[in-house]
């Protein structure tokens, strides 16, 4: 929307003021060149209060995530485009089509506009690539103190089609499983550019929309059990949420998971372990061990899941243990973290 | 990886498996404990003691510095960062260990106190640089590894004149721990040890004669990779079979009969013995932990902020202090697992992943548990 009242914007060297928050002018004109500009479409320059859109057949799916990173930018992304990955990834999981976003900005008084017309861009090509617009927004400023920099909340709404039920819950003994990718590179990504521990790595986010890689899995082996993205508490805390939800036992081969070896190297310097590491862009798939090579085929088919591996099964076990044969030759349990991985020292 | 990844080779375990399944004698039971948090650590994660004899028991000893040190400590830095305001530092290992009142240093964090994590103490001397208004205090833990840094951050702080900054110092000593084991009255249940790795670069393999010497108990000195702890293992048995009692040293490419004399030069200048300090889990040991010279008391946290010493007595139905001997196992504690867990610690052996209990829970739970039957994998 035009404003004739005020002066422009300076996206370079302006920072966001309470004003941008408060309703006014000043709002309408972050708005317009900020959020409408990187984010447009036809559904959002409606212009209203919600957005009016085609209903959709079959069922729907919807999923919410806040995102708060630090830093704001990181190789590989940033929170702008995470904030699209994230939460298009909790709507395929479930095997739907993901169709639309909305999103909620928290700013903090004093960000650059500079980094937020960076984020909103990012955004907007992350949406844009995906081919799900943000369809509704809304933007809140708080005092400086208050917030970091800034959050974004997106949630997204997709279509499931009949026929498709994947959840955490159907993971059955004699199921194959399979992770789209090498892990840990998102964790260990953030890791390097954190305050304090920088240190030169080779390693990039995997952060991605995973929907397209969904379904040419889904197209190869419809009757898919469990997906899901390894996100907070990596690898480890995922199977161990899948083999409750499941009442399974899950067993890994150490040998079959793909880490990077800077990754590998990163974890070794910090006593940290790649499958305690958080991911952005990889999932884990649960299937009838007789599709197993079918849906490794179909993940290595696609240009996120080239380095996809069978690396482990589920097991019947009244306990829900997760287990690993390690590279060494033993064995040991996979177990959640207490709290976040923090480095050792010793 | 390159140096690491040799020593993870499973063929090469697989070898030395069978080397030690032929070196024991099926008729006795070796006990071993490996002294490091280190060594629990590559035990557990490459499931080192899945491919030894059943009469082969490793103990984890109470090399974990975070497992030992006790509750008064970390309720003197806490108070430090929330009633004196001060910039507390320290290392990421310490911000879950409980303290009293429910609280730690990660939960003091989220009633304002300032608590930072770093990878070294000389971060904590940087911030002290930045931030000359305020207070930093670094809480200094760890064996005789990480006691060279702490010197030559109070000696930096000094040549740098910053009046700001001091330490909390809880270094620890390991010959000290290990004299209070094998003197517990009563004996010990332990044949042999497992020398530390990290430690002994720093204090050398001639500390341990003692132990060969005066309890008659063999050492073998392993690096922290699982291929050094298994032909530690096989050199203690070896020893073990012919009555000796003697120091190995498997870790030759780091440790010397004398180790680091540049390190323990900097340890002596800094630091003197103190009189006595209270472990967590062994209670009081005299002479067994470091606190600062007088002639750098200005860098002493406890002088400077007239820090009274509160005695926080373990919990009773705590075990840490029996299975720290090798006297009993985690499992046989009755509140391990029930009441004691990695996400509720009570007793000093859950607290860090390298703790006895905590491992075991974390790791090892499965091999109690019976579930190693239902394992699908041919060997």
């Amino acid at each position: 929307m035009p404003n004739e009242y005020a002066a422009s914007l300076n996206l370079l060297s302006d920072q966001v003021e309470l004003n941008h928050g408060a309703g006014g002018r000043a709002m309408q004109q972050l708005i317009s060149q900020v959020f409408a500009r990187e984010l447009g479409n036809e559904f959002l320059a409606q212009g209203d209060d919600g957005a009016r859109l085609p209903a959709a057949c079959g069922r729907l799916v919807m999923a919410t995530d806040a995102h708060v990173v630090s830093p704001l930018f990181f190789p590989g992304g940033d929170i702008g485009s995470l904030a699209v990955h994230g939460t298009l990834n909790d709507v395929a999981m479930l095997g739907a089509r993901p169709t639309y976003l909305a999103a909620a900005f928290i700013l903090e008084e004093g960000f650059p506009l500079a980094d937020l017309t960076r984020i909103a861009a990012s955004m907007g090509r992350a949406a844009r690539a995906a081919g799900v617009p943000v369809v509704t927004a809304d933007t809140k400023v708080v005092e400086r103190g208050k917030a970091d920099g800034v959050f974004i909340t997106t949630t997204g709404v997709g279509v499931l089609v009949d026929g498709v039920e994947i959840s955490g819950s159907n993971a059955r003994p004699g199921d194959a499983v399979l992770v789209s990718g090498p892990i840990g590179d998102h964790g260990m990504a953030i890791m390097s550019v954190r305050e304090n521990l920088s240190f030169a790595a080779p390693i990039v986010s995997d952060s991605a929309a995973l929907h397209g890689l969904i379904a040419d899995l889904l197209a190869a082996v419809p009757q898919l059990h469990v997906l899901r993205d390894p996100t907070r508490g990596g690898v480890a805390a995922t199977l161990n949420e899948i083999a409750q939800q499941s009442g399974v036992g899950i067993v890994l081969d150490e040998a079959a998971i793909p880490v990077r070896p800077a990754v590998v190297a990163a974890c070794e310097l910090l006593g940290l372990d790649p499958l305690n590491i958080a991911n952005e862009g990889r999932v884990l798939v649960f299937c009838p061990a007789a599709d197993a090579a079918r849906a490794l085929a179909a993940l290595q088919a696609h240009p996120l899941g080239r380095e996809a591996a069978l690396i482990g099964e589920v097991i019947a076990d009244p306990r829900h243990f997760v287990q690993m044969r390690t590279r060494f030759g033993g064995r040991r349990m996979i177990d959640w973290l207490a709290g976040d991985a923090l480095p050792r020292i010793c | 990886m390159k140096y690491i990844d040799e020593f993870r080779a499973a063929d090469l375990a697989r070898g030395l498996a069978a080397a030690i399944a032929r070196d024991v004698l099926p008729a006795r039971t070796y006990r071993l404990m490996e002294f490091c948090g280190g060594h629990t650590h590559a035990i557990s994660r490459y499931g080192v003691a899945d491919l030894l004899p059943a009469c082969v028991r490793l103990i984890h000893g109470p090399g974990c510095p975070v497992c030992v040190l006790p509750i008064g400590r970390i309720d003197q830095a806490i108070r430090l960062a929330l009633a004196h305001g001060v910039i507390l530092c320290t290392y990421g290992d310490c911000l879950r260990v409980p303290a009293s009142d429910k609280l730690s240093l990660q939960r003091a964090r989220s009633q304002g106190a300032d608590v930072r994590m770093v990878y070294s103490p000389l971060d904590a001397v940087r911030i002290a640089r930045e931030q000359p208004g305020r207070e930093v205090v670094f809480l200094a833990i760890g064996f005789e590894t990480t006691t060279p840094p702490s010197a030559v951050a109070v000696l930096q702080a000094q040549a740098e004149g910053l009046e700001n900054f001091s330490l909390l110092c809880n270094h620890v000593l390991t010959p000290a721990a290990m004299h209070a084991i094998l003197a517990a009255p009563g004996g010990t249940a332990i044949d042999g040890f497992i020398g530390p790795a990290h430690v002994s670069t720093v204090i050398g393999s001639a500390p341990y004669h003692t132990f060969a010497r005066d309890y008659g108990k063999p050492v073998a000195i392993a690096g922290f990779e699982p291929l050094d702890v298994m032909r530690a293992i096989q050199l203690l048995i070896q020893q073990i079979n012919a009555g000796r009692a003697e120091v190995d040293n498997e870790f030759t490419r780091a440790v010397t009969p004398h180790g680091n004399r540049k390190a323990q030069a900097l340890v002596a200048q800094v630091f003197a013995l103190r009189a006595s300090f209270s472990w967590r889990g062994l209670g009081e040991i005299r002479q067994s932990a470091l606190t600062l010279r007088p002639e750098y008391a200005g860098f002493d946290a406890e002088i400077r902020f007239a820090l009274p010493d509160v005695a926080v007595a373990d919990h009773k139905a705590c075990e840490c202090a029996a299975i720290l001997r090798g006297e009993k196992q985690p499992q046989q504690c009755r509140i391990f697992g029930t009441a004691c867990t990695p996400d509720n610690p009570i007793g000093s052996c859950m607290v860090s992943s390298e703790g006895a209990c905590a491992a075991h829970y974390s790791y090892g739970r499965w091999r109690a548990a019976g579930a190693e039957e239902s394992l699908p994998y041919a060997q």
